[in-house]
């Protein structure tokens, strides 16, 4: 072994990691916030009394998680524009990672769901809410706070997901790592100093959720 | 001058038929309540008390027979032969003339006291935030919670929550109030404030329809008792009939058994 370790040339580039950084955050809080929206429709569609409905959910969350994400990410990418529909570059990443997000989400809200105690469900049907105010003001809120941890965990591994938006030439952080990996040839440390970031992040995110975990009430 | 009905009663139910899958549990039950009537049902487990209140709560369905709410046939419409359920803006309308309080309290746990009593004069009296709030305030501590308003149902005991459920119930100002066992769950140095808090509703003049195994509360509390047995009314009478010489083979043995 006669490698030497040079840093110098990964930190001249330090400032394009840190927003490649940044645009991998953005692409995760947009898609996971896409996806929650997704999983709690195709959640509440997977309960439902309709056939119908849960039986959209149910393929939905089939499919999705038969496919790799890189292969979503570059069927949407690449084939939906075929169909007439324009989407740019970050666009069309969002929607792939939150329908894969979604997917995923069904499944955490779906547990959330179940976990929520029928009495405080007839308790709601008893003062006279509908069930449509019942499922957003008593199952909801119930159901959102017992799924935090989880939602929490899908959060992180989309932010690590992002990466994969390298794919389609979208500069997140290991776009720029490989970037200056080409540019520098310094293999081991563009990656360990991009290894290093994806972690530092990932903790911080875990330590925030711990967090916001606290700030709401156990019930 | 407008003419009040007193002879109509407030709450009818004729030929009540019940079944889960093929089983019939409600076999035909008759029951009036006048209004400002407190009315508890007993019977050994099984018989079919707690399914009757749900029929008249509208959280089950029923096969046959009749509910009549305040002059109002609830739950179901007949056009000609045919006998639809109504949907369920109509069964939540109708509902919320019913007050209805668990054995398990079901208090909303994301919820404070005050926020459990208010989100049915939100939601469903589409009252403003103040004014919902002046309510539950009132009504917590009518029931001995005005300390308590925004304690989360974890920080309270069962007692308390118990007397939260009954205020959520009460607050909404329903024509009825159904009460299954709410004393059931708790631990017995907790059953008389909730008894009592009980008793004094009762005698601000609602109306009860009542559940339950304390036969010292029934007879102090009720205008009337209702033996149930196998999914039928076996007896009905004042408490001093129902509790006095002349009672029945059957409803003796019951009481026997009851005494703990
Ligand atoms: N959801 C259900 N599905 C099937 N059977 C049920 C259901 N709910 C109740 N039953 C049956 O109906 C019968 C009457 O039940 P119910 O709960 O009304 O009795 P109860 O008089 O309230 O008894 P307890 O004093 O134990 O509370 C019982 O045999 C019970 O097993
Ligand atoms: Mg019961």
């Amino acid at each position: 072994m006669n490698y030497t370790l040079h840093f110098g040339a990964v930190w001249a580039s330090f400032d394009h990691l840190l927003g490649g950084l940044a645009i991998g955050l953005a692409l995760a809080v947009a898609a996971v916030a896409v996806g929650t929206v997704i999983g709690l429709l195709s959640a509440f569609a997977s309960v439902s009394r309709s056939r119908l409905l849960r039986g959209i959910s149910g393929t939905y969350v089939l499919l999705i998680r038969n496919i790799p994400l890189l292969v979503l990410v570059l069927l949407v990418y690449f084939a939906l524009p075929q169909t007439g529909i324009r989407l740019d570059k970050y666009e069309s990443f969002i929607g792939s990672l939150a329908l894969y997000a979604g997917a995923y989400l069904t499944e955490v809200f779906r547990a959330g769901l179940l976990s929520v105690p029928k009495g405080i469900v007839e308790a709601g049907r008893a003062i006279g809410l509908t069930r449509m105010q019942t499922n957003i003001s008593v199952v909801m809120p119930v159901m959102l706070r017992n799924s935090l941890p989880s939602l929490g965990n899908t959060f992180i591994g989309m932010f690590k997901d992002s990466s994969i938006a390298a794919a389609i030439a979208i500069p997140e952080l290991t776009f720029e790592a490989r970037k200056i990996n080409v540019d520098t040839f310094r293999v081991v440390e563009t990656w360990t100093v991009a290894s290093g970031l994806y972690i530092a992040a990932c903790f911080t995110i875990a330590a925030l959720l711990r967090m916001l975990e606290r700030r709401f009430p156990k019930f | 001058m407008t003419k009040i009905d007193t002879a109509r009663p407030l709450l009818d139910i004729r030929g009540l038929k019940k079944n889960f899958g093929a089983v019939e549990i409600l076999k035909g039950v008759d029951l009036s309540l006048q209004p400002k009537d407190v009315v508890s049902i007993i019977g050994s487990s099984g018989s079919g008390k707690t399914t009757l209140l749900r029929c008249v709560n509208l959280l089950e369905e029923f096969q046959g027979g009749d509910i009549i709410l305040d002059g109002e046939t609830i739950g179901y419409k007949t056009v000609g032969a045919k006998r639809t359920r109504l949907r369920d803006a109509e069964l939540s309308r109708q509902r919320a003339m019913t007050g209805m309080v668990f054995q398990s309290f079901n208090l909303f746990p994301h919820l404070t006291a005050a926020g459990n009593v208010m989100l049915g004069l939100r939601k469903v009296k589409k009252l403003g935030k103040e004014e919902a709030f002046a309510i539950a305030e009132k009504w917590l501590i009518r029931v001995g919670l005005g300390p308590r308003l925004d304690h989360y149902p974890s920080q309270l005991s069962g007692g308390q929550q118990q007397r939260v459920a009954i205020a959520r119930a009460l607050a909404m100002n329903p024509k009825l109030v159904l009460l299954d066992e709410v004393t059931s769950a708790l631990d017995p140095e907790l059953v008389q404030e909730v008894l009592t808090t009980i008793k004094s509703i009762a005698d601000d003049g609602a109306t009860l329809l009542i559940v339950t195994h304390e036969m010292r509360f029934a007879r102090e509390v009720s205008s009337r008792i209702v033996f149930m047995e196998q999914g039928r009314i076996a007896e009905e009478g004042t408490p001093s009939e129902i509790f006095g010489e002349g009672r029945s083979q059957r409803l003796n043995e019951f009481l026997k058994s009851s005494r703990h």
